[in-house]
């Protein structure tokens, strides 16, 4: 390539005049070399949209898929009744919706707590060593298979109290969205303007008040958004779920008692045989992806109307 | 980003102590201080914890049976004893299945969104790929049962089986049932993918405008400049984003628990039917026969803990570096 282009480069120099049959040849090339290698860039450019395309149609296939086997078994009973025994039709998952929501409190209030304080830590500790290992631990956290958390939730508190217990499982959710809250939260607040901080300061408050009071609030939308998204994400675990919170076909909102929850049932239903039961399992599949990208796509709107312009 | 949002005034309220003394409060200052100390201190305790708790349930296990746990195939819960070496063996292949298929889809899009594709397509696109991330296992699970390995079945498993000379690979041999190591592999794939495009597509933007812009210049097409002047600069960050894409793998339980088949077995061929360590996790656990059983699970989840652990330090530190790189 260098070649080519000192040529093309030094022949107007050297020779204003007509160009000689040497340059003519070296000029023919070019424009062979060029036309080719614009030929790589096009299909190049062919197989990385190809690929784009590829990876969307999961996603549509997986949505149409739900849509089409889920819709027809959703109604109100889905909503308000329990299962019924195997084998019968009908029946709904309104014990697996209720556990799913109290899983998800238990979760919370573990999770939220820690996870915002630490990300507090971490944005006003920027480059120091402890923050520095804390948010690469909370990544790596993050990464760890949701299914250690089960065994370790299940060794921790299902062992010592001698059963299975709502209060086990949503432990177990509790600390995976420790790390997602913690990366959103100091993600949010290193998006509120330094000036702000220093005007707050100036105006005398303290630095727990700047921090809490003008700080946070301000990136409190964005924090919530944050916590919708681990929710989402946690809603959907049905790993540590497996021996912690293990399910119930019968009502039950006690923390101490096993609790019903939407991803174990469905798992139970289509690892089934009967079509019943993977009808519902569609169902429940269907309101389950339903919350998650509701959750998901409010996050991404709510986020970008507030910091989409400004920053960054 | 960095010079922006990095506090002009770092957090040690000793060095200046200006806002302190105006307001009269360095006790609350010292009070919040310690708080979210405390609670950043949760996520390393967190992490040890866990490994203790893991670590002591697997100790009997580890005791009776040392290193054979690793390497022998006999895991017989009656006769009390235990070799994790199927699962082991289906844990890694399941990855390399997922990791072939959905590294270079992976680098295509992110590639795509990142070089070639229109700000207006930038957006939604990613959103679509990102979304992938969000279904839940147990959805992917059960789409796979029904829609997913039916398919392989019927039309991929014997067109595979029917390629002239890949067919006759002892890869694709046997009888195509389903649940098999393939569309465990496949399955993941699909799951992995979003990690793996969005890791490499961040990396790839952090990439400096004048290391393209020197390309162009010098005639390069847009092509050669994302494969000479771009994805070298970003390599270790990619390398980094398709191995935090294997952590997932490695972990991931429902969607193969549903699908991988679930037999102790070491088979050659991908139709056949495995196992993962998560999950033999997942099936055995709630119905374990005895301490030891259950303790040889619970060794299972050390190993996968401990595996995950430094497939994922591995990674973050890839990933770290090009974007500190790319800082400075």
């Amino acid at each position: 390539m260098t070649g080519t282009d000192t040529s093309r480069g030094s022949a107007p120099i050297a020779a204003p005049g007509r160009p000689s049959g040497v340059q003519r040849a070296a000029a023919e090339r070019t424009r062979r070399t060029i036309g080719r290698r614009g030929a790589v860039n096009v299909i190049m450019m062919g197989i990385t949209f190809a690929a784009a395309v590829v990876a969307t149609l999961p996603l549509i296939f997986i949505l149409g898929h739900l849509l089409r086997e889920g819709a027809s078994s959703i109604d109100l009973d889905f909503f308000t009744r329990m299962p019924k025994p195997v084998g019968e039709a009908g029946g709904g998952m309104a014990n697996a919706m209720v556990g799913t929501l109290v899983l998800i409190l238990i979760a919370s209030g573990l999770g939220l707590p820690i996870g915002i304080g630490a990300g507090l830590y971490l944005a006003e500790n920027r480059g120091t060593l402890l923050a520095n290992s804390v948010r690469f631990l909370s990544d790596v956290l993050n990464g760890l298979p949701s299914i250690v958390m089960g065994i370790f939730a299940w060794q921790f508190l299902v062992r010592p109290m001698g059963q299975f217990s709502a209060l086990a499982g949503g432990i177990a959710l509790g600390a995976m969205m420790i790390p997602l809250v913690t990366r959103t939260t100091e993600e949010m607040i290193c998006l509120v303007p330094v000036a702000l901080r220093e005007a707050a300061l100036a105006l005398g408050y303290a630095r727990w008040r700047t921090s809490l009071v003008v700080v946070l609030r301000t990136a409190l939308p964005g924090i919530v958004t944050g916590a919708l998204v681990a929710v989402s994400r946690i809603a959907g675990e049905t790993a540590p779920l497996l021996f912690t919170a293990l399910g119930n076909n019968f009502w039950s909102v006690s923390l101490r008692e096993p609790i019903a929850a939407l991803p174990l049932q469905i798992f139970t239903y289509a690892t089934g045989p009967y079509d019943e039961q993977h009808a519902l399992a569609w169902a429940g599949a269907l309101v389950l992806i339903g919350i998650v990208l509701v959750i998901s796509l409010a996050a991404r709107f709510a986020t970008r109307s507030r910091f989409g312009r400004g920053g960054d | 980003m960095s010079d922006a949002t990095r506090p002009l005034v770092t957090a040690r309220p000793d060095e200046s102590g200006l806002g302190a003394r105006i307001d009269g409060s360095a006790v609350g200052d010292t009070i919040y201080r310690w708080t979210t100390t405390a609670f950043a201190l949760c996520v390393p305790l967190l992490l040890v914890f866990i490994a203790m708790e893991v670590a002591a349930a697997a100790w009997p296990a580890v005791r009776s049976f040392g290193f054979g746990f690793l390497t022998s195939s006999n895991w017989d819960p009656a006769n009390g004893s235990f070799g994790a070496a199927p699962a082991i063996y289906g844990t890694i292949v399941s990855s390399v299945i997922a990791l072939v298929i959905a590294t270079p889809l992976a680098l295509g899009v992110a590639v795509f969104l990142s070089e070639f594709a229109p700000s207006w397509l930038r957006q939604p696109v990613a959103f679509l790929v990102d979304l992938l991330a969000a279904i839940p296992s147990v959805v992917y699970g059960l789409w796979g049962i029904f829609v997913l390995q039916p398919l392989l079945r019927e039309y991929v498993m014997p067109f595979l089986a029917g390629l002239p000379v890949v067919g006759r690979s002892p890869l694709f041999q046997g009888p195509a049932y389903g649940p098999s190591m393939l569309s465990a592999g496949l399955i993941l794939a699909i799951m992995i993918l979003p990690f793996i495009s969005a890791v490499s597509r961040e990396v790839l933007m952090a990439v400096p405008r004048s290391q393209r812009e020197a390309a162009l210049a010098l005639g390069a097409t847009k092509w050669e400049t994302i494969a000479d002047a771009v994805v070298p600069y970003a390599r270790s960050g990619i390398i980094g984003g398709v191995i935090l894409g294997l952590g997932r793998a490695l972990g991931e339980t429902m969607a193969v628990t549903m699908l991988i088949g679930n037999v102790h077995q070491i088979s050659a061929s991908l139709f056949a039917p495995g196992y993962t360590m998560a999950s033999l996790i997942a099936n055995e656990f709630a119905e374990a026969t005895g301490d030891l059983h259950l303790s040889a699970l619970m060794a299972v989840g050390g190993v996968l803990f401990a595996v995950t652990l430094i497939v994922n330090a591995l990674a973050r530190w890839l990933v770290w570096r090009v974007s500190r790189e790319a800082r400075a």
